[in-house]
């Protein structure tokens, strides 16, 4: 709370008057550099406009509020998406069960296991398809740009999760306990977020084995 | 019971839950045995193994794209 307040008279005297080795307007658009960085991620972690929004400003106002002088740009970046997964749990915490809710899930009726071709006694039709090594023969930035899509197009409940999970690097434990949920509840909305994400990846990346 | 079979789904139900908890022994015993007498598991396995590493690479990513 304490650090709210400090952060508030910010744009005024604080602004001119902060010793640093950089004016500190310099160190202020800096960091107002990264917002919209920094939007693209609390929006897909928190699926919430108005949440990510909250996040983002509290973090350039924490990261205002208590100014370092980085090297690089790079070191400035990664300070700052400390701060903000800080401020994103923040918001989970308050938001409660309502993290893993609302929206019509669309797997609620249908086991996403389905959706692999499996056998009646069981086995898979096909083989699942060799997807070889992104890394190495192909664009890392647009393997992860395809990443970013598939979290999007995830229903919001689990990307939420799958992303405490995956970015936030929250274990199961804490995330159930942050947000009231039974861990039944979360394996089971996790299972379905990895199943998607697998799923939309052997589409969007690896080529469909099935149009073969 | 027969814990002594699974089938492909019920194995590859057990791999995805395996990112997020871990296996009881049993469990584990199971999905090994599995894995070396079946033809198409290990390639599920793999792709599992492929998007752990997938999502902690770009999990680096995101704290720092400018290296």
């Amino acid at each position: 709370m304490a650090e709210c307040d400090a952060a508030g008279d910010l744009s005024t005297d604080t602004l001119a008057s902060t010793p640093l080795n950089k004016p500190m307007t310099t160190t202020a658009q800096q960091i107002a550099d990264h917002r919209d960085y920094l939007m693209k991620f609390a929006r897909l972690q928190l699926r919430n406009p108005s949440w990510a929004e909250d996040a983002v400003s509290e973090t350039m106002l924490a990261a205002l509020s208590k100014p370092q002088a980085f090297e690089s740009r790079a070191q400035l970046k990664t300070w700052l998406v400390g701060i903000l997964k800080h401020k994103v749990v923040d918001i989970l915490r308050l938001a409660g069960r309502e993290v893993a809710t609302g929206g019509n899930d669309p797997d609620a009726n249908e086991d996403p296991l389905e959706n692999i071709a499996f056998q009646a006694d069981g086995h898979f039709v096909e083989k699942p398809a060799e997807w070889g090594n992104p890394e190495q023969d192909l664009n890392q930035r647009q393997f992860f740009e395809v990443l970013e899509v598939c979290m999007e197009q995830l229903p919001g409940p689990q990307a939420r999760l799958f992303l405490m999970r995956e970015w936030l690097e929250l274990d199961c434990e804490e995330i159930c306990k942050e947000l009231k949920l039974t861990s039944t509840n979360l394996y089971v909305q996790l299972h379905r977020a990895r199943l998607r994400m697998r799923e939309c990846l052997e589409l969007k990346w690896f080529g469909s084995p099935k149009s073969a | 019971m027969r814990p002594r079979l699974k089938t492909c789904k019920q194995v590859a139900a057990l791999l995805i839950a395996r990112e997020d908890r871990a296996l009881s022994l049993p469990d584990r015993v199971v999905v090994q045995l599995h894995l070396w007498a079946c033809d198409a598991c290990p390639g599920f396995e793999r792709q599992l193994l492929l998007m752990r590493n997938a999502m902690k690479q770009w999990r680096n990513y995101t704290t720092n794209d400018e290296k």
